[in-house]
């Protein structure tokens, strides 16, 4: 690769499992590389691997992470690159080992290499706060934490906050996942101004639940390819968000709202 | 419109109740302050204030909770104690 860059290291995580982690890294990756940018996705979940299936890359794994760490292969041999992208690669986890066979120090050492080649490197946390976790914000500059707005992802959300300061990685940015504007709506659902207060961190994005994601995951083809999804616009909208544009939060309810008058157009044609 | 919100008036917002429960779990994960000690804390401003004055232990109300100082955003943790006096002790 070209010019010596200096990336930025982005680990995407929340503490809690099933939040959406691994579906946001693999938008906000792609997202980021259609803008223009070189980036690479690490899966940091080692021992469950999903990042790649997630992308559609599953056939094309040879190395992993750990072969990279333990020296048995060089890092370009084991970073697979996207064909459809132009500058987006995946380094993907170990299935087979173990989550003690990164060491910090040695994930530090692996995010300095990468920050040379490419201009962001996403990381896909895995859940919980133990070792896992603990090698996986190794060496990140920023932090983005993913939650729902359902009080065990929440509560999460708020251990990990803690954990991130603790550890120097300040001002974590949040994004809430799966919100349904219909329960918001209804007051059965915290909604977003809720869930900020709560956690008193900066917003990055609002990804309302969408079908889009269960279908674009099943064709391991991220969602932000898809121009009608409300999900996809939401992970566009957070890409540009990160390269330091100024985007406004999508209005969910307002299209609620106008829901009837969809149906009445439907009826009668106008 | 009004008749439903007739029916519905007994029906707490499911996210008003998820809020404060949530509210709560977080000032003590935050404080890292266990029910043991808040349940010591508690005991002994019951005592201490016992000394001075009959109260309605029934009615004791102690928690851990979170306030935003005032003309300050940032939440801080409170403890908020509601005790029912009966009546002041006679102490001359």
């Amino acid at each position: 690769m070209e010019n010596e860059k200096l990336g930025t290291a982005i680990v995407v995580t929340s503490g809690k499992g099933g939040v959406g982690k691994t579906t946001t890294t693999a938008n906000i990756g792609t997202g980021l590389s259609i803008l223009g940018y070189s980036v690479v996705i690490v899966d940091a979940d080692i021992g469950l691997r999903n990042l790649d299936v997630v992308m559609g890359l599953e056939n094309r794994i040879v190395y992993d992470i750990v072969d990279v760490v333990e020296k048995n292969c060089r890092l370009k041999q084991a970073l697979i690159k996207d064909k459809r992208f132009e500058r987006l690669y995946l380094l993907p986890a170990a299935q087979t080992k173990d989550k003690s066979a990164v060491k910090p120090e040695q994930m530090v050492e692996l995010i300095t290499q990468l920050k040379k080649d490419f201009d962001y490197i996403i990381i896909d946390s895995p859940a919980g706060i133990e070792q896992g976790f603990q090698y996986s914000i190794a060496g990140a500059d920023i932090a983005i934490i993913v939650t729902t707005p359902e009080i065990s992802a929440v509560r999460d959300a708020d251990r990990v906050i803690g954990i991130l300061e603790a550890k120097e990685l300040y001002n974590p940015k949040l994004i809430v996942n799966r919100i349904r504007p219909e329960m918001v709506k209804r007051g059965d659902m915290m909604n977003i101004d809720d869930i900020v207060d709560i956690l008193a961190i900066d917003l990055i994005g609002i990804v309302p639940d969408d079908e889009a994601i269960v279908i674009s995951t099943n064709k391991g083809e991220p969602v932000v390819l898809d121009e009608k999804s409300k999900a996809g616009q939401a992970y566009r909208n957070i890409s540009r968000r990160i390269i330091g544009e100024e985007i406004e939060f999508l209005n969910l309810e307002a299209d609620e709202e106008g829901k009837l008058s969809k149906i009445i157009k439907l009826l009668f044609g106008k | 419109m009004e008749i439903f919100k007739l029916f519905n008036k007994n029906k707490e917002n499911s996210k008003n109740i998820a809020k404060e429960r949530l509210k709560l779990v977080l000032v003590q994960d935050r404080a890292d302050i266990s029910p043991k000690i808040l349940d010591m804390i508690k005991s002994d401003i019951v005592r201490t204030i016992s000394e001075y004055a009959d109260i309605d232990n029934e009615g004791i109300d102690i928690k851990l909770t979170r306030m935003r100082k005032e003309g300050n955003k940032a939440p801080v943790s409170a403890l908020v104690a509601n005790i029912p006096i009966i009546k002041i002790k006679d102490k001359r």
